[in-house]
C-alpha cells in the first residue's frame, strides 16, 4: 500500500487534533490581522481571535458564504499582497462574479502534494500514463491534477478539451493508463468508443479518477463496465484550492479528507447548527494552511456525512460520504419543495430509464412548469409512438407521485442530453422569482 | 512528547500568552521565533513552572504539568537554559556543572556524575580546558556553553533554550547551534529553542512557530518558514513594501 505522505495521512488522531488546533488558531490570528473582511466580521460579532480556544468556541464563529466572496471580488479576500501570489484561478460559476482564488508558491506546493495523495490512494503511480481531460484554463481541475500527477512522477498528457476522437486517438496511441475527467465525460467517451467500434478492453486504460460533479453509484457502475476500468471519486472546491480536498482509497468507503490542511464540519443547512459526527448535513470547511486565500467556515453547499471510524487502508483521515446533492438544489414550485435528487431515484427505479436527466423550470403566464428531460437507454421506442407515449406516462406518474407536483417528461437520446448538459446545468431554473 | 493546549498566561492584568497551542515530538528540534516582547520567555517559563498559567494545559508525555513546581518539572526530565545564562560567576566551571546535577545528588553516586561531566566536556572541549576558571571570567560564547552543559547535567529528555544567540558574534552563534543540533542527532535530546535570530534558528531546527504579541501566527517546517514572505519581511530583514493598501 503506497502513501504519498504516510506520516500525515496515517497520523494518530490525537496528534492530528493537536495539529488542527494549532493551525486553526494561527489561521484565525492571520485572517484577523491580514483580511479586512474577517477583521470586520469578528469585530462586528465582538469576537477576539484569542477567544477561539477550543473547537467548541470555533463553531460559534460566523460562516463565510459565496455572497461574501462575491462582495469582495476580486482581491478582497487575499491574505497576502498580490506580489506574493504566483497563480490565480477562478471558479466557473454561472453567476456574473466568479470567485478569484490566489495561490502563493507554498500554496501550489501543498496543492500538488494533496493531489498526489489521492492519486496514490487510488492506485496511480509513477508508472502510469495519466491523461488529463479537463479544460486547461481558469478552472482549477486541470492544473491541480496536472501538478499532482507530475509530482508522483507519472507521464502526464494535458489532453485538455481536445475533441473526443482526438482524445481517443491519444488514449490508444500513447497508451494512457489513467483517465482524469468528469464522470459525465467518461460516459460520453464510452458512447463515442461504442460508435467508433473500439473495444475498451483493447486499450491500456485501467483506472479513472473522476470528480467535479455529483455522480451516483449507478453511474460509477456504468463507467466501470463500459470503459472496463476501476473508477475513483475525488472531491474539490475551487474556493478552497480545487481538487485535493478529498479522495477515495481502494476501499471506496468514502473519501478521505485532507484533515491536516482542511478542517471539516457538518452543519444543519437550515439552522446553521453543528451536527454530531455521522449526521448528514452541509459540509463546512476551514483552510488550515492556505497562505493567499484562507477561508474560515466556508459553506460548500454540499450535503454529506463524516465517518471517523478506522479505514482498512490505514489512513486516519476522516471519510466523507460521496456527495449526493447540494443544499441549493431545491426547487420550490407552487410552494412545494422539489428535491431533484428524488428525480434521479425515481428514474433509477424505472426500467429503460437512465439516471441522466435535466430539469427545466419555466414560468409561463404566471404558472410554473417542471420539465424533466430523461435519457433512455435504447431508442427502440422512437419508432413506436404508442409505446413511447405510455412510457412517458409511466415516468410522469412515477415522478408526480414522488414529488407531489405535476411534471412534464421529455425523452431524449443520451447523446443529445449530454450535449445539452454541456451547455446548461442540470437544473435550469429560468423563472424570475 | 510536549503538548501545549490553549495556554493563557497573565502578568497581573496583562494578557501575555493568548491561547497558545504547540507541540514537540520526541527527537525533534523545534524553534519559536518572535520579536521582543512577543512572549517567548513567558512561554518557556510557563513550561518550566516558573510562571503559572491561568488556563490551558501543558501535557508532558500525557501528564499535565501546568501545576507542578519547577523542581518536579526538572525531575520529569525538562531542563531549561535561561535567557542571559544565569551562571554563578564566582564559582568555577566545574562547580557550576556539578550544581546542575543537584537534583540527582543522593540518588546516584558520584561516579555517575563524573560520567556526565565527561560527556559534557566531550561536547564542549572548551569547558574542559577551563574547568578551574571562574564562570564570570568566561567569554559570552563559553558562558552559553557552560549554561547548556549545566542544564545537560540533569540528563534532560527535553532541553529548552532561551535565546542562546543573545549577545554573541555570528561565528560563535553558529558554533552554538551546531552543538545544539548535535545534541539532537547524537544524544537524542529533544530540543525547544526560542530565538529572535530567525535565520539561524530555522537553519538548524526541524520545525518552527512564529509568535507575535502573545499569539502564534504561523507554524510549519523550517524550510517553509524560511521561504515564507511574511517571515522574511518581519524576521529576516528582507524588507519590501506591499504593492497595494
Ligand atoms: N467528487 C465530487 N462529487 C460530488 N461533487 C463534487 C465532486 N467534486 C466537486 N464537486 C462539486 O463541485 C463543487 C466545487 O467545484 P468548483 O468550486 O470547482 O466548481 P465551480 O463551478 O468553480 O464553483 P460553484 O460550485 O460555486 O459553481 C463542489 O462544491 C461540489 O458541489
Ligand atoms: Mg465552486
Ligand atoms: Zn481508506
Amino acid at each position: 500500500m503506497a502513501y504519498w505522505e504516510e506520516q500525515s495521512e496515517c497520523c494518530p488522531r490525537e496528534d492530528l487534533e493537536q495539529l488542527q488546533l494549532e493551525r486553526l488558531q494561527s489561521v484565525i490570528n492571520r485572517v484577523y490581522k491580514n483580511v479586512a473582511f474577517y477583521r470586520a466580521l469578528f469585530d462586528g460579532e465582538r469576537i477576539v481571535p484569542e477567544d477561539v480556544g477550543s473547537l467548541d468556541a470555533f463553531t460559534k464563529l460566523p460562516f463565510t458564504t459565496k455572497k461574501d466572496l462575491e462582495k469582495n471580488y476580486p482581491y478582497g479576500m487575499f491574505a497576502v499582497p498580490l506580489r506574493e501570489v504566483v497563480r490565480i484561478h477562478t471558479t466557473t460559476d454561472t453567476i456574473d462574479t466568479p470567485t478569484v482564488v490566489g495561490y502563493t508558491a507554498h500554496d501550489l506546493k501543498t496543492w500538488s502534494d494533496l493531489v498526489a495523495r489521492f492519486l496514490l490512494s487510488g492506485g496511480a503511480s509513477r508508472d502510469d500514463v495519466i491523461q488529463v481531460s479537463f479544460h486547461y484554463g481558469l478552472f482549477t481541475g486541470a492544473f491541480g491534477l496536472h501538478h499532482g500527477a507530475e509530482k508522483i512522477g507519472a507521464s502526464v498528457i494535458p489532453a485538455s478539451s481536445e475533441n473526443t476522437e482526438k482524445q481517443i486517438r491519444i488514449m490508444q496511441d500513447y497508451r494512457t493508463t489513467v483517465l482524469v475527467s468528469t464522470p459525465s465525460y467518461a460516459l460520453f467517451l464510452a458512447d463515442t468508443l461504442e460508435e467508433m467500434g473500439i473495444d475498451p478492453k483493447q486499450m491500456m486504460l485501467k483506472k479513472g479518477l473522476f470528480g467535479g460533479e455529483i455522480w451516483s453509484d449507478k453511474t460509477r457502475a456504468d463507467i466501470q463496465e463500459r470503459l472496463y476500468i476501476e473508477a475513483f471519486d475525488n472531491y474539490g472546491v475551487s474556493e478552497l484550492m480545487g481538487p485535493g480536498i478529498a479522495g477515495e482509497c481502494r476501499e471506496k468507503q468514502g473519501l478521505h479528507i485532507v484533515e491536516d490542511h482542511v478542517l471539516p464540519e457538518i452543519i444543519d443547512p437550515e439552522t446553521g447548527e453543528s451536527l454530531p459526527p455521522g449526521k448528514t448535513g452541509e459540509l463546512v470547511l476551514t483552510t488550515l494552511t492556505r497562505e493567499a486565500f484562507p477561508l474560515v467556515r466556508y459553506r460548500t453547499g454540499d450535503i454529506t456525512s463524516l465517518d471517523y471510524g478506522t479505514c482498512a487502508c490505514g489512513r486516519t483521515m476522516v471519510r466523507m460520504k460521496r456527495i449526493e446533492r447540494r443544499t441549493d438544489d431545491l426547487i420550490i414550485i407552487k410552494g412545494i419543495n422539489v428535491d431533484p435528487h428524488q428525480i434521479e431515484k425515481v428514474l433509477l427505479e424505472i426500467e429503460g430509464c437512465e439516471p441522466h436527466y435535466q430539469v427545466i423550470v419555466r414560468r409561463e403566464n404566471n404558472r410554473d412548469h417542471l420539465v424533466v428531460n430523461v435519457a433512455v437507454s435504447e431508442n427502440i421506442f422512437f419508432d413506436e409512438l404508442r409505446l413511447q407515449e405510455s412510457f412517458v406516462e409511466k415516468v410522469r406518474t412515477a415522478l408526480g407521485r414522488r414529488l407531489n407536483v405535476r411534471v412534464d417528461v421529455k425523452l431524449m437520446e443520451r447523446k443529445s442530453l449530454e450535449e445539452s448538459l454541456k451547455k446548461s446545468p442540470k437544473i435550469v431554473d429560468s423563472r424570475e422569482l | 512528547m510536549l503538548r501545549l493546549q490553549n495556554l493563557n498566561t497573565y502578568y497581573g492584568e496583562i494578557h501575555v500568552l493568548k491561547n497558545i497551542s504547540l507541540h514537540i515530538q520526541e527527537g525533534e528540534m523545534v524553534t519559536l521565533i518572535g520579536a521582543n516582547g512577543a512572549g517567548k520567555s513567558t512561554m518557556l517559563n510557563s513550561i518550566s513552572g516558573i510562571v503559572g498559567a491561568k488556563s490551558g494545559a501543558i501535557l508532558y508525555n500525557g501528564t499535565d504539568i501546568s501545576n507542578m513546581s519547577p523542581d518536579r518539572i526538572v525531575q520529569q526530565g525538562i531542563s531549561q537554559v535561561p535567557e542571559g545564562r544565569q551562571l554563578f560567576a564566582p564559582l568555577s566551571v566545574e562547580d557550576n556543572l556539578r550544581l546542575g546535577a543537584y537534583t540527582r545528588y543522593g540518588k546516584e553516586n558520584k561516579k555517575e556524575i563524573q560520567k556526565d561531566l565527561e560527556t559534557v566536556y566531550a561536547l564542549f572541549p572548551r569547558l574542559k580546558e577551563r574547568e578551574r576558571q571562574y564562570a564570570g571570567t568566561l567569554s559570552g560564547g563559553e558562558q552559553q556553553m557552560l549554561a547548556m552543559g549545566r542544564a545537560l547535567m540533569c540528563r534532560p529528555k527535553l532541553l529548552i533554550l532561551d535565546e542562546p544567540s543573545m549577545g554573541l558574534a555570528p561565528l560563535i552563534i553558529s558554533e552554538i547551534f551546531k552543538t545544539i543540533a548535535r545534541l539532537r542527532d547524537t544524544q537524542k535530546t529533544t530540543l525547544f529553542v526560542v530565538e529572535q535570530n530567525a535565520r539561524v534558528a530555522l537553519k538548524y531546527a526541524d520545525r518552527g512557530y512564529v509568535m507575535e504579541t502573545g499569539k502564534i501566527m504561523l507554524e510549519g517546517n523550517s524550510r517553509d518558514l524560511l521561504e515564507n514572505k511574511e517571515v522574511q519581511r518581519a524576521y529576516l530583514g528582507k524588507q519590501k513594501k506591499p504593492i497595494w493598501e
